[in-house]
């Protein structure tokens, strides 16, 4: 009896720590592993994985058009608009309500903050609906009121506009923890150090933002980063949602994301899919890297 | 110093030269609060003002009958709405409870203990922090299989308990106890169990109110594991059966209604956590950066 509670206090950090590895290993580490090691395989789900080296990767550059042509570009467009985009705005609005006060502050944020609190994919209903593509939708309805078209307009089923109402309907939805952050971030920057800044000779509020704000603020600053970048990637089955199909007609709104889900459950080539999953991973990665660059203090 | 009355972070009284900062804040405020209103008419709306045209953004007549319809729909096989939402109520609480528990005692030892491999864990999830479950979702659906969690309900619950973000935001805060506090204690013969459970935890609630939101939010919107790791319609939570009500019922009208119903039942949670818990998520914001 003794003993074991002598085990129990001598380890106790590693029984304290063993469930968030146990959890992290299983559903964060072996995935991420598992998706380099079957991205150099062909695994249908049913035989056991065959090893074919490099080959879907040489696929993935040289021979599918679909991903060279379509999703990769809608990919670049959609994460540099929502990423740095979203991240640009949500930094703006975090400084503009930190310059208000407390009281209608508070409320504000909580209203800008709040569409991202469900998914932009569940609230894509909501959307359909707004961009429904008869005359009873609410954005048809008002521009043929107005006189501006004189038939409804198939929103979401155009690869015209799809794109562009991922995109809002994604940075409606991205104002989520990492503006939290900047808010407090911007919040309690040192009030001592606008002062000394004055008397350095800081002139107006956009120098006061690049001389004092942003550098006292730049660990927020990153958290933000990585949260945007997550956020982005994460939206990434928008698309889909919005258009009720996979792939999205011809392939306007199709990102990186849907071509995973659809090599991995549609067609079944999952080795395919983890190869692009490997591509997507990298591509996060690197966001990451250059937010890194931009923000670390050490 | 007159340039220091025109800088004005964090003001303590309404002053004119505000205003512009309104004209801006306002409009965007409106843009983002404009489908959440609309839901919330929309959910009301009698079934001939869902028909009428133009369409009306106001309901006049209000009525529950939506509400009403959705909860005598039925899933594809007949399963009741209830039962849904039974498990998403179900599964979400034991992922905020577990998450918690996982987040506080790996923060815990993240900041107050030293050992060997500390610092390399906590860069690991730092790391981790960018993790974006949909990238490896296949790789994460053969560990699921491999473990035989097909059709099993701790399918929902699994996979969302690792929460680098969480752990991340806990052993930020938790580095701004007293070491001093955690000595005393342990001088008392206080055990790390006992000095996590009753000195940790009550002081760095703030934290985990905000663990608690993060992991509610995932939880409560997931349909990831009801679409991929579940086959039995009745153990599926009620995220996905929105999911199927709008792809199925399409733009048809009269599920509008009722999608519309279905996202307020969805939406109103998560306003409602938050708005409580909205301060104590702003003062561990302020320990959130990246350093």
């Amino acid at each position: 009896m003794n003993r074991i509670r002598e085990f129990l206090n001598n380890q106790s950090h590693w029984i304290l720590l063993s469930p968030y590895i146990a959890m992290f290993l299983i559903f964060i580490v072996i995935p991420v592993a598992a998706a380099i090691a079957l991205s150099f395989t062909y695994f249908n789900t049913i035989q056991f994985p065959e090893p074919t080296g490099l080959k879907n990767y040489i696929t993935l550059i040289t021979q599918d058009s679909v991903f060279m042509q379509k999703v990769l570009p809608n990919t670049i467009k959609y994460a540099v608009i929502v990423g740095p985009g979203g991240y640009v705005l949500s930094f703006i609005l975090a400084w503009m309500l930190a310059q208000i006060t407390k009281g209608p502050r508070t409320v504000l944020a909580i209203i800008i903050y709040s569409p991202s609190m469900t998914s932009g994919v569940i609230m894509s209903t909501v959307w359909s609906v707004i961009f429904s593509g008869d005359e009873v939708g609410y954005f048809n309805s008002l521009l043929m009121r107005a006189g501006i078209v004189s038939e409804p307009v198939q929103w979401l089923q155009s690869p015209k506009y799809l794109m562009t109402i991922m995109l809002i309907v994604a940075l409606w939805s991205s104002m989520g923890v990492g503006f939290l952050a900047m808010l407090s971030g911007v919040l309690n920057v040192n009030e001592e150090l606008y002062e000394a800044a004055y008397i350095d000779g800081v002139r107006n509020r956009l120098q006061e933002i690049i001389y004092v704000t942003i550098p006292s603020m730049k660990p927020q600053m990153l958290f933000g980063a990585v949260m945007a970048i997550v956020n982005t990637f994460s939206s990434g089955g928008i698309g889909v949602a919005l258009s009720g199909s996979n792939p999205t007609p011809q392939y306007a709104g199709q990102l990186i994301v849907n071509h995973i889900e659809d090599y991995g459950f549609i067609r079944y080539e999952m080795g395919y899919a983890a190869a692009v999953s490997v591509a997507l991973l990298l591509i996060i990665w690197g966001s990451s890297r250059v937010s890194w660059k931009l923000f670390s203090e050490g | 110093m007159a340039g220091l009355k025109g800088r004005g972070i964090n003001p303590s009284r309404f002053h004119k030269s505000q205003l512009k900062f309104y004209a801006v804040l306002l409009p965007i405020s409106a843009f983002m609060l404009l489908p959440i209103v609309y839901i919330f008419f929309h959910a009301f709306k009698p079934f001939d003002e869902l028909f009428a045209y133009p369409p009306r953004f106001v309901t006049s007549r209000p009525t529950l009958k939506n509400f009403v319809s959705l909860f005598y729909a039925a899933g594809s096989s007949g399963v009741p709405v209830s039962r849904y939402l039974f498990n998403s109520i179900i599964s979400t609480l034991m992922v905020v409870m577990l998450t918690i528990w996982i987040s506080a005692a790996a923060g815990y030892v993240l900041s107050k203990k030293n050992f060997k491999g500390r610092d390399v864990i906590f860069s690991i999830n730092t790391l981790a922090l960018m993790f974006v479950p949909v990238a490896v979702i296949i790789p994460r659906y053969l560990v699921v299989v491999g473990l035989g969690l097909i059709d099993n309900f701790f399918a929902h619950i699994l996979p969302l308990l690792a929460m680098p973000v969480g752990l991340f935001l806990v052993k930020q805060f938790i580095d701004q106890v007293p070491d001093a506090l955690i000595e005393a204690a342990r001088i008392d013969g206080a055990s790390d169990y006992y000095i996590l459970i009753r000195i940790v935890m009550p002081i760095i609630r703030p934290a985990l109110s905000t663990v608690a939101i993060l992991s509610f939010q995932t939880a409560w919107n997931s349909t990831e594991s009801s679409s991929l790791f579940i086959n039995d319609e009745s153990l599926k939570t009620f995220a996905f059966f929105m999911s199927t009500l709008t792809s199925t019922t399409g733009n048809t009208v009269a599920g509008q209604g009722m999608a519309a119903a279905a996202s307020m039942i969805m939406f109103l949670p998560n306003l409602i956590l938050f708005i409580i818990l909205q301060s104590k998520v702003m003062s561990t914001m302020a320990h959130s950066g990246i350093k």
